[in-house]
This record gives C-alpha cells, structure tokens and sequence, in this order.
C-alpha cells in the first residue's frame, strides 16, 4: 500500500494563545470576525478565525439568559455566525440568503436571543468556505438546574480539518476529478492482494462488478489527510493539545466535530468512556470503547483517568490520519499514539443492496444490473414507515417527496450514480471502519434520551433520497441541487417526520436548523434528540419534530463542500 | 438554447479573462443569482427558499485546462504532439475547448481545434454541440460538431464526435483511453484515437474512409495529480487513401515510436 503520510503539522504553530473567552454573567459578547497568520505545517498561511484565535474563544452561556453578540466584520467579504443547534428565532439564526444578508465587511451585526437550552454545541461561519479556514468555536449551555452527572473537570474537545491549499481549489480539484485526494485507490498490487486471498476468479468479479457500476470502495472521504492535518483544539498531532486533570477526578470532555469534511472515530486507549449528552441533549449514560463523530455533531463523554497519561485518539474515517491530544495530569506527559486502523471499504450494503439477509427475488430483481431492476418494489406511496422495525405501532401517514420527484425516475440523471434498491436500517452498525473492530463502539441505536417524552406521532412524512454523482461531484437531495427546488414548505405547528434515504456511498451528517429533531431509533419514548444525524450509505432512517418555530430554516449536508454544490434545501415553516 | 443557458454562456466567457481567485471570488459573491443588495429580503415571494440570496455556490462556474499529450516522438522521424482539452462552466452548461496536433519539420499538420457547447445527457455521458476548425500548415477547413464524451462501464473514458463540412463533407473521430493503476502514482494509459472521412480531400492528404490511427501506450508518474512525466510507446497509422497520399509524399504509413511527455492539468 502506497498511502502517503499525512502532514502531522509543527510541535508549536505559533497561533495565537488558546484564551478560553468566558461570558460569565455578562450576557453581552463582542466577537469580530477576521484574519490570522497560521502555520499548521511549516508554510504560513491565513486563517479567517473569531477573535484572533484559531478555534475561536469558547462561549459560556447559561440557560435562561438573553444573550446579546455584537459580531464585526473586518474581512474584506460577507461573513456570519451561525449557532449551531440552537432553538432561535430564524432571523438570529445567521445563515446568509435565508436568515439575513450576512454581515458585510466593516459592518457589525447584533445577534440576540435567549438561550432555552443547555448543553454542548458550537458556532461557525456559514458564509462560502469559511468555516474550512478557521471560523468556529465552541459554545457551551450551562444548565440552570443540577446536571445528572458529576464531573470535576470540563474540557471542550473540538476536531477539525485544516488545509493548506485554499479551499475553492479543494472543492475545484473535486470538481475535475472527483477521487483527487483519495490516496488509497484501487490498484494493480492490490488487485494481486485480492487474488492471493480470495483466488483471481473472486478478485476478478468484484473489480468487474464495482468497474460496471463504475464505482471505487476505497471512497471513503472526498478530502483526506493528503491535504488537511487534522486539528484538535487547532492543534496538530506534533503540538500535542494536553488537557490535565488531578488524579481522582471525573472529567468531562465535549467532542465537537467541527470539520469541513472529516468523520472522525476517537478513542481514549485505556480509558472506558460514558457518553452522557449526545448533540448537547443528556442520554442515558452508556460506556463504550469508541465512537463516530460525524461532521457537526457533538458528543460529551465522562472518563475517570487514573494518574497516568491517555492519547485521545481521533482518527479520520478513511485512515489518512488523525488528530491527537493527551489527557495527563501533568504537561507535557505523553502516552502512546496507537497505529491507524486499515482504511475501509465499502460494501454492497452501502450500495443500498443486499447479499445477506434480503432475498432477491423478494424485491423483485435477479441481479446487480440497476437497469434491469425492478422499481416498483420500492414504490414510496405504499411503504408503511412507522412500521420499518420499529416498536411504535403502525400508522398509515401521507408520505411526499419533498421536490415532488419520483425516485423511480432518478437513476440515469447526470446528478444521480445511484439508487439504493434496497435501503436499510443501519442505525444498529456503527459503520464502515467501525463494524467488527473489537471495540465496542458506539451506535445510534445506543443512544437513549435521559427524560421519558411520549412519543407524538406525525401528521405526515417528507422523504428526501440523499443523491449525489461522485464522477461529476454533484450533491443534492432528490437529484437536485439547492437552486433547482424549491423551498419544502412545513405548516407551523405541523408535527412531521422527514425520512432520509441516502443513494450515495458516502456517509452525509445531515442538519436542520433551529429545531432538535427525535431520531426514530426504536427506543419508544426516550428517542434522542439531535441536530444532526450522520446517514449511512444505503440506510433509510427518519426523525420527527414539530415545527413550533417559523422561518426559512436551513436543511443540508453538513460536509462543506456537498453544501456548497447544493445538498441544502430551505424548510419554509410558516 | 434558453435566455439563462445564453447569459450563462457569456458569463462564462466574460470570466476567461479573469484570474482564478477573482473569478472564484466574482462567481462566489454572486452565488447563485446575484448578490442581495439591502437588508430586507430581495423578494417578496413569501415561498422564496432564499429571501436574501442564495446560501450556496450551486451554480459556480469552474473550470480546468488539461494537457493530455505534450510530448516529443523520438523513431525514423520526430515530432512533437499536443493533445488538450479544457471546460468552463457550471455542472448544467459548459463550454469546451478542445485542440490536438503534431509539429514535424516545422510544420504542423493534424491540427484540429474544437469548441463546443457541452451539458450533461446521463450519469456519465456529456453531449456537445460547436464546431472544429482544421487549424494547421495545410489548408483550414471548418466543420459543425456533434458528438458525446464520458465514462463507459469498467472506467473506459471515450468520446464519439461527428462532423459536418463544406460540400457535404462528413468526418468523425473516436477516442478512447483507459487508466490502469500500477500504483497510487504510476498509471499506466493505453489510448486511441481513429480519424474517418466520408470525401478524400487531396489538398489535407486525406482519403476515404479511415484515415489514420493514433494510439499510445504511457506510463505516468503522478509527481502531484496535475504534474505527472511519462514515458511511453505511440503508434501512428495511415490507412486507405491517406496511406496512398503519405506512401506518394515518401512517408511511412505506420510510424512506432518512442514518447517522452508531460501530462498536466491547472
């Protein structure tokens, strides 16, 4: 395997000093959105970073409190603060072109609202790419009562992807060539490593097999570690981020996933960790070994170290590298950074078929050939959805399309490579990379929300096939980009379910604004609440929520780039 | 061709001229349909999915320049051949510039440039529609173009072009080429292209028929994706007429030769 090492960034990257800004008492926060001199890897480059630091100062809000930001523009483009996960009104809610016009250079924009909630969460520019170059920060929701946990010691644990190639390249060089960061293609040695295990008949096949649909399984990510370096608390694995504890303590570490593009599977080797809040709602505490933090989400986990040091291990979803810190009692302890795990495949079931478990001929096709394939077995208007597994009891519900497309008609279209014929639920598999690693690793299914809430059912569905065409790097939902629909329009008040179909072989951590969603995992009245939820390749998954608060809310993949080409939908509450 | 896909066009080509980064930054700060001038919404369509303009770049026009061939052929004779295409536009409408040709004895021959009109008819296959001018020593002639490009099943990248001339002339040209990855960096190219002709057409030495075969065999190294070297084994044949033509001017009809080039793309 010829993987090129990913670039692990300087010891020190003479960024400015990580100055946790807390907003204590004073409700009122001046943030002023600029440039910074950043040196990640030895070639100086400008960060577009909140308040001259590289992430952002940590916001500290409690619950209860009205809060006023006075955000300044010293850029010489449009910028925005969007809160992230935040229950806002939609005119706070900063995303350029829905909420407000952004914030033009020199201008200063008055965000406030109060806080009705708490927990981890986090801000970041949604204006272009900016978000790529360094605007995001943690914010942190102090509750008003007692939590349900206790902890001695709180650490903000923010992951990102850094590059240092300009971030309009990135998303060009995709655009010319839709597998140009992906270092570990599939190749003539490791077609010989195929035929040395599974004999050249079986390796034949399956490069035929994966040559005719004209698809690769090594497409794991679409940016990789041969460009970003990847950054935890904006530092790269050679600056070692410590976060110190006192033997003895319970500490608290809030994973944020503020990446561009960049799943993230993190582990503390030797440390069991008790995931409590999960996108800043409490869960019903649960220990794993490990977990998958799609882009944007968050997860607070509780570890009790014993006096010695831990890597805190996050290592990117294809393998192209990591990020790392080390949570020790004393600086500059270090433990050991265990090796990467092998990069991934995909499989058929991320295709959205089925070799197991599913009968062919039960879904009416005989064979791969998606041409030949027998739609009418997937027809949408007949599926019962609130029966797809789940221990809610079964209830006939219209369900629509949110473009008004019949998923029937999308395979073919140039904005389509695929269509899952058999999606499934995936939300027990912790996903590609994860599944039969040996640890226990964390799933959605998991996830159980501390406080019983009975469960409403919705009024209607709204389905949206997850569709891209990784040839012609095109995202969007239903085929379409953002400026081809139209706005999916929700009655205030509505209580519904959107169902999430994804035909593409990527994961896509899709986020709704201004409303924390219950996913519909099978946990009856202790669904979790989030505002993202990862979507695995081939999976149908639904969540419901009722829409209490109008506005053009914003509806999107959360990888910057399928954003920017349109995976992105307005929801019109009104 | 719609008022949106014409203005589109021109936009396009009013952003040629420009730099990457302000073409990048222009089409960026119109995003979409044009920048919200104001605070207050840009519409007043209460379904308007974006009030204040759009929240994406869906519509950003991108654009690339890849010289396939730059290389120098090294046998009985030498030449020098280019073969290069490049594209601008959005993922629905895009113009293509496309140019090939061989410079021997400080005359160039072969050369075909071609712009085109292309948009996207399936997954993996693009129509175009513009014209080829035959652009070298020998007299021009201009041809109207139409043909599709893509990729076929197992990652065979082709592209069938037909073209109509003067005098009810027809011409068509075949393409093909597949990339075999010996390592993450090495890859090696076997490639083709056919040249056919419906009239021969003395003054081109050109005959009826097939025309010419011009394939190589390369082997890349990819130093970066866009800066790769190679080295590799190229095979030119004349066929029917055009044999006739190049036997007459003491010619080989088949040339196997050596090639050393670069292949690029900005």
């Amino acid at each position: 395997m010829n993987r090129r090492r990913f670039v692990e960034g300087l010891a020190a990257t003479g960024l400015a000093a990580l100055a946790p800004a807390r907003a204590s008492a004073d409700t009122r926060v001046d943030l002023t959105v600029g440039t910074l001199p950043a040196n990640i890897t030895g070639r100086p480059r400008t960060a577009t970073v909140v308040n001259g630091s590289l992430p952002g100062p940590i916001l500290r809000f409690r619950e209860g409190d009205a809060v006023t930001i006075d955000v300044r523009n010293t850029l010489r483009e449009s910028t925005s603060i969007h809160w992230h996960g935040l229950y806002l009104p939609s005119a706070m809610d900063g995303v350029p072109g829905l909420s407000f016009p952004g914030i033009a250079p020199g201008e200063t924009f008055t965000y406030r609202f109060p806080i009705r909630q708490a927990g981890t969460y986090w801000y970041h520019s949604h204006s272009g790419t900016q978000e790529q170059a360094g605007l995001y920060g943690a914010l942190i929701l102090e509750p008003r009562g007692r939590e349900p946990y206790t902890y001695q010691r709180d650490h903000v644990v923010l992951l990102t992807d850094w590059s240092d190639e300009e971030p309009m390249t990135i998303v060009s060089n995709l655009k010319q060539q839709g597998d140009y960061y992906n270092r570990n293609r599939r190749t003539l040695g490791t077609f010989i490593e195929d035929t040395r295990r599974d004999g050249l008949g079986a390796a034949a096949d399956d490069r035929l097999m994966w040559g005719k649909m004209r698809m690769s399984p090594t497409d794991i990510a679409d940016v990789t570690g041969a460009t970003y370096t990847f950054l935890m608390n904006g530092q790269p694995p050679a600056a070692n981020w410590t976060a110190l504890f006192t033997p003895g303590e319970n500490v608290r570490l809030r994973f944020i996933n503020g990446s561009s593009m960049t799943t993230f599977d993190v582990r503390i080797p030797g440390l069991d960790l008790r995931v409590v809040q999960a996108d800043g709602s409490d869960v019903e505490p649960v220990t794993v070994e490990e977990f998958r933090i799609g882009v944007a989400e968050t997860y607070d986990v509780i570890v009790r170290p014993r006096p010695q040091a831990y890597t805190i291990f996050a290592q990117a979803q294809d393998r192209s590298g990591y990020a790392r810190g080390t949570l020790a009692f004393r600086s500059g302890m270090e433990a050991a950074v265990p090796p990467l795990d092998p990069p991934p495949l995909r499989t058929m079931a991320d295709m959205g078929m089925s070799h197991e478990g599913m009968s062919h001929e039960a879904m009416g096709h005989g064979g791969m050939d998606q041409s030949k394939m027998d739609h009418s077995a997937m027809d949408h208007s007949t599926m019962d959805h609130a029966a797809m597994g789940r221990s809610m009891p079964a209830r006939e519900i219209p369900v629509t399309n949110a473009d008004g497309v019949d998923p029937r008609q999308l395979a073919g279209k140039p904005s389509v490579d695929n269509v899952a014929m058999a999606p499934k639920d995936r939300l027990g598999e912790a996903g590609t990379g994860l599944d039969g690693n040996g640890r226990r690793v964390l799933t959605y299914r998991d996830l159980r929300a501390l406080a019983p809430r009975r469960f409403v059912p919705p009024e209607r569905a709204i389905e949206f096939h997850i569709t891209g065409n990784m040839e012609r790097w095109m995202w969007g939902f239903n085929g379409k980009k953002f400026s081809e629909a139209r706005a999916v329009r929700v009655r205030l008040g509505e209580r519904v379910r959107f169902v999430m179909i994804n035909d593409t072989m990527m994961e896509h951590p899709i986020h709704l604004h201004g409303y924390l969603f219950e996913v519909e995992n099978g946990q009856g009245d202790r669904l979790p609440l989030k505002h993202t939820v990862n979507v695995k390749p081939g999976e149908r998954m639904s969540f419901v929520f009722t829409a209490d608060a109008p506005g053009h809310w914003a509806f999107h993949c959360h990888l910057l780039y399928h954003m920017e080409m349109g995976m992105f939908r307005t929801v019109l509450v009104s | 061709m719609s008022a949106p896909v014409l203005a589109r066009a021109l936009a396009c080509l009013l952003l040629l001229g420009l730099p990457h980064g302000a073409a990048a930054q222009m089409t960026h700060d119109h995003a979409g349909h044009g920048a919200p001038p104001a605070s207050a919404p840009a519409t007043g369509d209460p379904g308007d999915p974006a009030p204040f303009g759009s929240p994406v770049m869906d519509q950003h026009v991108f654009y690339h320049l890849m010289l396939n061939q730059l290389e120098g052929r090294f046998g009985a004779t030498n030449s020098f051949r280019w073969s290069g295409e490049g594209w601008l536009g959005t993922d629905q409408h895009r113009l293509w510039l496309r140019s090939e040709g061989k410079l021997a004895d400080g005359k160039v021959d072969d050369g075909q440039q071609e712009l085109l009109y292309a948009r996207p008819i399936s997954t993996y296959f693009n129509a175009m529609i513009g014209g080829r001018y035959d652009l070298d020593s020998a007299p021009g002639r201009g041809w109207g173009a139409i043909g599709i490009e893509g990729l076929a099943p197992l990652f065979f990248r082709v592209a069938a072009t037909g073209y109509v001339g003067g005098d009810g002339r027809l011409a068509a040209k075949l393409e093909g080429s597949y990339d075999l990855l010996l390592t993450q960096k090495l890859v090696l190219q076997p490639q083709v292209e056919m040249n056919f002709y419906s009239k021969a057409d003395a003054e081109r030495d050109l005959g009826s028929g097939l025309a010419e075969i011009d394939a190589g065999l390369r082997l890349r190294y990819e130093i970066t994706r866009k800066v790769a070297p190679y080295v590799g084994v190229t095979y030119t044949g004349k066929f029917g007429g055009t044999a006739d033509f190049a036997r007459a001017a003491g010619h080989a009809t088949d040339e196997v030769r050596f090639a050393i080039g670069l292949r690029t793309w900005f």
